[in-house]
């Protein structure tokens, strides 16, 4: 009997994505041993003939990471779609549209302008910016066109399940993977569409060990304005921004454990519509003032609240993109 | 006129292209290496605080993330007017070193390996990780995934997690390393050294005892004569972390030796339309185009042109290693540099590996990276900073301006595998140009040779570095530019 097939596939991400996966180390001998493999550009030989050719459907279970940016990655994104019974978006980027998103502050058109027109290291005089199409001597060149836009998985084609983190934690992956692996080894129900996994439905603060007394908070600092930062006690209320109440539980809470903030890369918690909504809400309940001026003055000493607060979620969130 | 299409190149961080032209006659007109992708992070880091970088320049890559937050870091300190402390600053040489260890160990087995130890002309479904495991003993496949899993638990220990570290901050590192944590450190120091000597072994045996692989390591069609780069220390050893980045010509004679803080004195990008990767070059020599010698700007900055721009290695088995690379490759014991040869790279990025896993062990016995004493508070902000280390795929720059509350107002980056646009493209265009003539008929062979050309420079080839079996996949479509019509198709591993 033929095995299941699985595919891996990044769009607009860093890779850290399939670093996680190969991070699971001998469990991935599981994986290849279980699953047939039909396409991995990182790791096995396909390419999107290959994937082109195959029946629809044909692919048990894809996992795609990356957000959607270019004309390439929507292209593949809807192949995928329609070869694979579940399609999967793996990480943050594919979730959330992470880091990536963060160029949704921005028009497409000043990233370029920036990158090739007015970066201090440019020797540029012909003012060239990459183009779609390119007529050389010889013949046409083409490179996929960029989206002003950077789309989660989600909002492009249709998605079954997620899986969160940036990267998820390889211990997470490794549980989905052997879940996975049961459910279609013993013929059991798939969990409901939409289902979150690899993550638990905690906050990150429900993992982090430091200790948390009444929140009351006056004034925000970051984190180099403190002669020191108590290894013990919540960084909230050391005044340190931490998105730990507005983050979905399942990295382990490295981050803070590590002596830096949570910024949020496993996304909104369960039942949340928006990250950055939750972590405003969040917020509110601790800062010590019923004075709206005062109010105003605590707010204003957080720093690029909406980098922070959306830091990983910016595609997903109810803002999207900042209008131009 | 035909076009020669090679999409998409896999193992390359994002998605990569060749786009070859062949005269009606079969032999090369021309060759363009075109990178398709572009993700704006030097316009989105605009308005983040400067602190957050260090966090958010990770995922630039999420292969090398420790390269980028250290770089980074190294700016940000810069930007606050900061020096890490002393406990620090061996905290962070220690997981970068760690780090080198893992990433040279990957590529040497599971990339560029598998050319030399099942050879170029094996079957593909031979050629790759596993059929160097089936060639060099299953035994030897636990040991590289060993050594890997070593590197990337000294960066949870240090940078508190495997992928993308987050520890670096301001002045200085937010996590104590404890004496559970150091002892732990040592071992895989330890265990590092003996990997790296047991790869020297297996380099010698496989590679440079076979006159065919050295042959072909000599050969013309895999060499160019163009500027190489590195960062070294004030003895001019090679340093991964600090130091001043330091330039030769292609006769080895020091072209320029820079402070980071300077680069833009001597390094400036050029932009071709057909590709959203720029191309940095030499900026007192200037552009030429994709051609070699001292007339031209292109400069190379890998693990070969480190060894180049350099006068050894800061630890003694590195050091003999050293030493014996180039009298290997010279011919003759007088020291004389440089090398040339682009598939010298895999050998010299063995002889890194052995500098990195003693710099590892020797930075893990220090018991000051015990020390508590791991922050300098900032007391200024100086507005502008300027960071670089050795990424394992080249030179990286961080250069950031903020206003006067640390926000950033504008950043540039020049990442590893950029500096080496140029020659990556002129590497395949030489080895396209040498393989693909009158009358060719393009083979498995040809496909292979053309990828070793730049797979010798790890381009930042993604997980691919960290991957298991493989080979690059390869399609070759031959078409005529008038009609459309399929003249010929050519696939490898697909």
């Amino acid at each position: 009997m033929a095995k299941p097939k699985l595919a891996v596939y990044w769009a607009a991400s860093c890779g850290g994505c399939d670093i996680a996966i190969l991070d699971i180390e001998d469990k991935i001998l599981a994986v290849a041993d279980f699953f047939d493999l039909c396409f991995w550009p990182c790791v096995a030989d396909f390419k999107y003939a290959d994937v082109e050719a195959m029946e629809d459907k044909s692919i048990t279970l894809t996992l795609f990471n990356g957000a959607i940016r270019s004309e390439e990655n929507y292209h593949v994104a809807q192949l995928l779609r329609q070869k694979s019974v579940v399609l999967c978006a793996f990480g943050s980027c594919a979730a959330d549209g992470c880091i990536p998103a963060l160029a949704n502050f921005y028009n497409l058109d000043s990233i370029l302008d920036y990158v090739y027109l007015r970066s201090p290291s440019l020797e540029n005089g012909s003012k060239i910016i990459p183009q779609p199409v390119t007529k050389v001597p010889e013949g046409q060149l083409t490179i996929p066109k960029l989206w002003n836009t950077v789309r989660t998985l989600g909002q492009t084609v249709d998605v079954d399940y997620i899986i969160p983190g940036c990267p998820p934690q390889s211990d997470q992956i490794a549980a989905v993977v052997e879940a996975v692996i049961d459910i279609l080894k013993n013929g059991k129900p798939l969990p409901p569409k939409g289902t979150v996994l690899g993550a638990t439905d905690k906050t990150c603060c429900d993992e982090c060990p430091r200790v948390r007394n009444v929140k009351k908070i006056k004034e925000f600092k970051r984190i180099w304005e403190l002669d020191q930062v108590d290894p013990d006690l919540c960084l909230m209320e050391q005044g340190i921004v931490c998105c730990g109440p507005a983050t979905r539980s399942g990295c382990g809470a490295k981050c803070v454990k590590a002596g830096v903030s949570c910024r949020g890369c496993y996304g909104k918690p369960v039942n949340v519509r928006d990250q950055g909504a939750k972590m405003v809400a969040s917020l509110a309940s601790v800062i010590d003032s019923t004075d709206p001026k005062e109010i105003e003055k605590i707010v204003s000493t957080i720093s690029d609240p909406l980098g922070t607060f959306y830091r990983f979620s910016l595609a997903d969130s109810m803002l999207r993109r900042v209008q131009a | 006129m035909k076009s020669v299409v090679i999409d998409p190149i896999t193992r390359l961080e994002g998605h990569g292209k060749i786009h070859l032209f062949v005269n009606d006659d079969g032999s090369l007109a021309n060759c363009y290496f075109q990178v398709p992708e572009l993700r704006g992070f030097e316009q989105f880091c605009v308005g983040r605080p400067a602190e957050e970088l260090p966090r958010i320049t990770t995922r630039i890559c999420g292969v090398c993330p420790d390269a980028h937050h250290m770089a980074s870091a190294k700016a940000v300190d810069a930007v606050f007017g900061v020096t890490p402390t002393s406990a620090s600053l061996k905290l962070r040489n220690l997981v970068y070193n760690a780090f080198y260890g893992g990433d040279h160990t990957t590529h040497f087995y599971a990339l560029g390996g598998p050319d030399f130890v099942c050879g170029p002309d094996a079957p593909p479904a031979e050629r790759n990780v596993l059929g160097v495991i089936a060639k060099v003993g299953v035994e030897v496949g636990k040991l590289v995934i060993a050594q890997r899993a070593r590197g990337q638990r000294a960066i949870e220990i240090i940078g508190g997690k495997k992928v993308h570290p987050v520890t670096a901050v301001p002045g200085g590192m937010s996590k104590r390393v404890t004496k559970e944590e150091q002892a732990e450190l040592i071992k895989i120091g330890e265990e590092m050294v003996e990997f790296a000597k047991f790869t020297i072994q297996v380099l010698n045996d496989i590679v440079l005892a076979n006159k065919g692989y050295v042959d072909l390591i000599l050969s013309d069609m895999f060499t160019h004569n163009t500027y190489s780069m590195g960062l070294v220390d004030a003895n001019n050893k090679v340093n991964f972390y600090d130091g001043k980045v330091r330039v030769v010509d292609p006769n080895g004679k020091e072209h320029c030796k820079y402070e980071p803080k300077d680069y833009l004195a001597y390094v400036a990008e050029h932009v071709e339309p057909y590709s959203y990767l720029k191309y940095p070059f030499l900026k007192k020599v200037g552009w030429k185009g994709f051609v070699d010698g001292v007339e031209s700007g292109v400069y190379k900055a890998t693990p070969l042109s480190r060894l180049n721009a350099s006068d050894g290695m800061a630890t003694p088995l590195a050091q003999a290693e050293y030493e014996r690379f180039y009298e290997t490759l010279t011919g003759d014991k007088s020291g004389r540099k440089p090398v040339h040869q682009t598939l010298a790279t895999h050998w010299a990025r063995i002889v890194e590996l052995m500098y990195a896993c003693e710099a590892t062990l020797a930075m893990a016995k220090d018991d000051e990276i015990t020390s508590d004493k791991l922050v300098n508070k900032p007391e200024r902000i100086v507005g502008e900073g300027i960071g670089i280390v050795e990424a394992p795929r080249g030179t990286l720059t961080h250069h950031y301006k903020t206003d006067d509350k640390g926000i950033i107002t504008e950043a540039n980056l020049i990442v590893g595998t950029t500096n080496n646009n140029a020659p990556i493209t002129m590497s395949i265009q030489k080895a396209a140009a040498g393989l693909i003539k009158k009358g060719t008929k393009i083979t498995d062979g040809i496909l292979n040779r053309i990828e070793m050309a730049f797979r010798a420079y790890d381009p930042c080839f993604g997980c691919a570095t960290h991957s298991l079996p493989g080979e690059m996949p390869l399609e070759v479509i031959v078409h005529d530019a008038e009609t459309g019509e399929v003249v010929q198709n050519a696939r490898q591993n697909c």
